[in-house]
């Protein structure tokens, strides 16, 4: 990163051959304790078998489901009896009078710029509250900071009457703008703390070369922030394209992502769950791809990955 | 007449002659199974009298919005039904189902984006919409009089609030059945009871054979935020039998109060079958079983032969798995759930209302074709794989599906048939879709006693 | 200015307009930020209000007013058309079924975020450095990529119930068979239902935790490992002594942030038991309350407590950035 430079030039960051080594050991250490992976594997294990459990069941017939714990699966197959059918996806997919594929590009369509916008203007809010020290700040980013528990439920009629109003119900710039609002309060506190743990010293030396805020902003603090933009980013992805609320009351019959159809997926009186179990993945299969394209910054650590290399 | 049926849910060929209009439906029947064809989407086509929607000018080319509680499967059939009209008129109906609906509804109507027609699933839902929003638009008058023509004084009373006559019904529901196994009841030797004390004998000698965990009763009230609801219909039920129908009213009225003693022993007659060990819960567990058994799945042990009995409405038809034959000598079938005598037939009923909020021509329109016996026709046709009855009298029956939507539609017909609504549907939200609900599915989870239930729902009754 | 607003059901022109949206939203901030580099000598109560200005102005409109209309209308009638002093507070505080979701309440914030951040935590640090850290930690975070009703549907698998005799196809169940137990109905009992419950919102939360936990992992500085390492401080200690104290910061953001998530979450209680067999919480009562009851004072007042039971956990959250503010 461009930034390394900087990162090395600041007192507080040290940066020398004997950490490299310091870690090596280190991480000798942690995989040389048996109860320390052990506990690992138990957790990742836990973790992971009801999510395994469901995927299997989404590929059992009905009366199987209901018949016979998904486990027995492995007795069943190695006997060779057939036990998978993609009938539940059949369903899930095609059983229905709108195309899947418009919801996927619903999804997309309204996930984008819902992650873009709110992220854009915390990061400017951040920065604000962070680093330039006008009068207020506290007290605004306190304010902000509380504002995270209004629940959504309660600014969903307001809200909806002032776009009903404004004459723009029912389009994309309603859902946009109000998974903006929503996230901004998380995005504005997490981001700010980011932002705080870049050494003083980096953005003072900045200012006192003579850049303006504006320059420090786009020179110093966004390059060494983008790692933690990342991760948040793939959070708010994760949080929208998973919404159901705010594209339920926002949204009309052109704008439904995904989630509306597969919410529907239950049928009137709320029985196939076997279909839902099917629809879970289909909709799962995009975040995770994010997730797996982007974890690299989750490994690498959110600040720790740039300032010290 | 001839009925071929296809495969579940999917088209079906359906050619039919009706009395009072001709009705002629092109279909393709689609049976092979790998296909994303719509069901009767565009499967289907009937040709209705068009005369009846000239009268609200040229609508060629507008747009009608309808917001249901029905999804898919049951869009399908609901959406092919508007086609005739559609068809007739050129107006094209933005259908849009969510389960959310029944809370999305008031948010939107609050926010000022009402949908154009709304199928309210309760009437409780009417009122709180012309109660606390002063929403709803009165039915126009060719609706007002498809509704006197075609359904009986009590079904408008329901879309009526407050002397104003607001929602007409759209389709009805039978909820006093019993499912049961046909073949395991001609094995046995047992005979389908015709008054509440041939079912009780009939339990005890089932009862005497119980093995594992085989029981005569099968229940379960688990769906989602609606839990307690099919409990609800059971006490209700009972009330209808072992009350009598005008107590049934003061109660659901608030005339007598909720923990009336009448009302007290219903629960506890109700509390013979449900909360006796012997008698429940077949295949599913315990007596608290029925508060976490899902409602959809409550009767398959029936099919595993786990359970000879399960009390549930005629729409239960539907959630049986894909595969079980619904008739009179197939798999699973259903007998009406009978009263104090042979003679008497107290009937639990529920359905849809149609609510307006707008009252654009096309708007008005659509609204009498919902309420007309066209649409009910339409509605039958559409609905090949059945689950689908009407009180409406021009209904020809012929078009129903099954033998059992036809038994649906002979018992809303029938004279001696005493219909009431479902009582908590029909009683102020904080008691009908909330302490009903919980202090019903609490009696089945705790031991707490059919008195102490009934005060505590008395007790949250809206004081004014 | 309809074709700006509307796309139909036209795919390119969705896209289209998902364009705009981005490149309109860049421009709008190139200019505020333009504006605010322009003068010579800013004050910075104006170069402050470039930068926060505009999120603040979307957070009144959307969060800030709607949060005062509620607290008004906790004071008001089912229809918020007449005043009815505190008697929506009182029926909340006296009434037998929300003095249980209270508790409810109070349990979910005292457990869930601790037990969430700690596994977090945990497992961040064992698998830290490890050989298997991309996949190890994809896989605890997997549950964050799923909604919490499909989190939620996923639990109820794993909580199902059938009677002695039958196949169970709930995996608790089956353990408990498998280890010659009967049966149990998990759901049913309080307080275990609430436990059982808090566990499908840990399992998604642990993610997050571990994602911004593992990132201050590795931000400790290795000469303070180092030092410790050389005074004979390892394993456990490590853990309590060394990366606890110097990640305290982060573990304190992580706990409020899930703190708040927990109060606002309202679709795992929803969809596992509907607020049934007592294990309601006050964010699916007060939706209950608007949404199905229609109750608009009673659900704000309900509201105005969670407002209230936050309040701690905000003076404590700048309590400790005042402190670690200091220490820098």
């Amino acid at each position: 990163m461009s930034t390394v430079k900087t990162a090395d030039a600041a007192p507080e960051v040290p940066r020398s051959k004997a950490d490299i080594s310091g870690r090596a050991r280190k991480a000798r250490k942690a995989l040389s304790n048996p109860w320390a992976s052990t506990l690992a594997v138990v957790i990742a294990i836990l973790w992971t078998i009801p999510t395994v459990g469901l995927l299997i069941t989404s590929f059992r017939p009905e009366l199987d489901i209901r018949q016979s714990g998904w486990w027995t699966v492995f007795g069943s197959a190695f006997a060779g009896e057939g036990v998978f059918s993609l009938q539940n996806y059949e369903t899930a997919l095609f059983d229905g009078s709108t195309n899947l594929i418009v919801f996927f590009v619903n999804s997309f369509v309204v996930t984008l710029p819902a992650v873009f916008i709110p992220i854009t203007l915390a990061l400017l809010a951040a920065y604000g509250f962070a680093w330039v020290d006008f009068k207020g700040a506290d007290f605004l980013f306190i304010a902000v900071f509380a504002l995270q528990i209004v629940p959504i439920q309660i600014t969903l009629v307001p809200l909806l009457s002032a776009y009903v109003d404004l004459g723009i119900n029912g389009s994309f710039w309603t859902i946009w703008l109000s998974h903006s609002i929503f996230a901004l309060p998380l995005a504005i506190f997490l981001l700010h703390n980011f932002m705080k743990e870049i050494p003083r010293s980096l953005v003072e030396a900045a200012r006192m070369d003579g850049a303006g805020h504006v320059q420090v902003f786009f020179r110093v603090v966004l390059p060494l922030l983008t790692p933690a933009l990342a991760a948040f980013a793939i959070f708010q992805f994760l949080w929208v394209w998973n919404d159901l609320l705010v594209a339920l009351v926002m949204g009309d019959l052109n704008t439904f992502p995904l989630t509306v159809r597969v919410a529907e997926l239950a049928g009137s009186r709320g029985g196939d769950w076997h279909v839902l179990s099917a629809g879970a993945f289909i909709s799962m299969i995009v975040p995770l791809i994010v997730f797996l394209s982007l974890q690299r910054y989750f490994v690498r650590g959110l600040l720790a990955g740039s300032v010290k290399g | 007449m001839t009925i071929r049926m296809a495969s579940k849910r999917r088209a079906v060929a359906l050619a039919a002659t009706g009395a009072s209009l001709a009705l002629v439906l092109a279909a393709c029947a689609d049976t092979d199974d790998g296909g994303g064809e719509d069901g009767g989407g565009e499967a289907t086509q009937a040709t209705i009298d068009c005369a009846a929607y000239e009268e609200f000018g040229d609508l060629e080319g507008t747009e009608v919005s309808v917001y249901t509680t029905i999804v898919e499967p049951e869009a399908e059939t609901q959406t092919a039904s508007y086609k005739p009209f559609e068809d007739c008129t050129g107006v094209t109906i933005n259908y849009e189902g969510s389960r959310e609906m029944e809370a999305q509804l008031p948010v939107r109507v609050q926010a000022g984006n009402p949908p154009d027609i709304a199928i309210l699933p309760q009437p409780g839902l009417l009122q709180t919409l012309v109660n606390d929003y002063d929403a709803v638009l009165p039915a126009p008058e060719q609706v007002e009089a498809n509704v006197d023509e075609g359904w009986a004084p009590e079904w408008k009373e329901y879309g009526t609030v407050d002397g104003t006559f607001y929602a007409a019904p759209l389709g009805s529901n039978v909820k006093s059945y019993v499912w049961y196994s046909p073949s395991m009841f001609e094995e046995a030797g047992y005979e389908v009871p015709t008054t509440w004390d041939e079912l009780m004998e009939l339990t005890a000698t089932i009862a005497e054979g119980n093995e594992g965990a085989t029981r005569p009763w099968c229940a379960g009230v688990e769906s989602g935020d609606a839990t307690g609801w099919p409990g609800t219909d059971w006490i209700e039920d009972v009330v209808l039998r072992t009350a009598g129908p005008d107590v049934y009213d003061q109660w659901y009225t608030h005339e007598i109060p909720f923990n009336d003693p009448q009302i007290v022993d219903a629960f506890d007659t109700a509390g013979e079958i449900l909360k006796n060990p012997d008698y429940v819960n077949g295949g599913l567990g315990g007596v608290d079983s029925i508060a976490t058994a899902t409602w959809t799945d409550a009767g398959y042990p029936i099919l595993d032969g786990n359970c000879w009995m399960h009390r549930a409405a005629n729409f239960y038809q539907t959630q049986w798995p894909e595969g079980t034959e619904v008739a009179p000598d197939g798999d699973v079938y259903a007998f009406y759930l009978p009263a104090q005598t042979a003679d008497e037939k107290p009937t639990l009923v529920a359905g849809e209302f149609i609510g307006a909020f707008t009252d654009r021509p096309e708007v008005q329109a659509f609204q009498t074709y919902l309420s007309s016996a066209d649409w009910a026709n339409a509605k039958a046709a559409a609905t090949p794989a059945g689950g689908w009855v009407s009180a409406n009298s021009g209904l020809d029956q012929e078009l129903l599906a099954t033998d059992f939507d036809r038994l649906s539609a002979e018992i809303l017909a029938d004279p001696a048939t005493v219909a009431r609504f479902d009582a908590s549907d029909l009683m102020p939200a904080a008691v009908g879709t909330d302490s009903f609900w919980n202090g019903i599915t609490e009696w089945f989870a705790s031991d707490l006693s059919s008195q102490q239930v009934t005060d505590r729902i008395e007790d949250s009754w809206p004081s004014n | 200015m309809d074709w700006l607003l509307y796309a139909g059901d036209d795919t390119g022109h969705k896209f289209l307009l998902m364009i705009i949206a981005i490149v309109l939203f860049v421009a709008l901030m190139g200019i505020i930020l333009f504006v605010v580099d322009r003068p010579r000598n800013p004050s910075r109560w104006f170069v402050g209000f470039g930068f926060v200005g505009a999120a603040l102005l979307l957070l009144t409109i959307g969060l800030v007013y709607p949060a005062i209309r509620t607290i008004i209308n906790s004071f008001m009638n089912r229809n918020s058309t007449e005043f009815v002093g505190l008697d929506n507070y009182i029926r909340a505080f006296t009434e037998p079924q929300f003095l249980i979701v209270l508790g409810n309440t109070a349990l979910w914030v005292l457990v869930a975020p601790l037990v969430a951040t700690f596994l977090g935590l945990v497992y961040a640090y064992l698998v830290d450095k490890s050989r298997f850290e991309a996949l190890a930690k994809g896989l605890v975070f997997l549950p964050m990529a799923i909604s919490m009703v499909g989190a939620s549907i996923i639990w109820k698998f794993v909580y199902e119930f059938k009677p002695a005799g039958v196949n169970q196809t709930g995996l608790l169940n089956q353990f408990i068979v498998w280890l010659g137990g009967e049966p149990q109905q998990f759901l049913l009992s309080r307080p275990l239902n609430t436990f059982l419950i808090m566990v499908v919102f840990i399992w998604i939360q642990a993610g997050f935790a571990m994602t911004l936990l593992s990132a201050s992992i590795k931000a400790i500085p290795d000469d303070i490992v180092e030092a410790a390492r050389l005074d004979g401080v390892s394993g456990v200690g490590m853990f309590w002594r060394i990366t606890i104290p110097s990640i305290r910061p982060a573990l304190v953001v992580v706990l409020t942030t899930i703190a708040m998530t927990t109060l606002k979450t309202f679709d795992i209680v929803r969809t596992m038991t509907a607020g049934q067999f007592n294990t309601s919480i006050v964010a699916l009562e007060f939706y209950d309350q608007r949404f199905r009851q229609n109750e608009a004072g009673l659900s704000a007042a309900l509201a105005v407590l969670l407002f209230v039971i936050v309040i701690p956990v905000i003076i404590y959250n700048v309590r400790q950035q005042r402190l670690s503010e200091d220490v820098r």
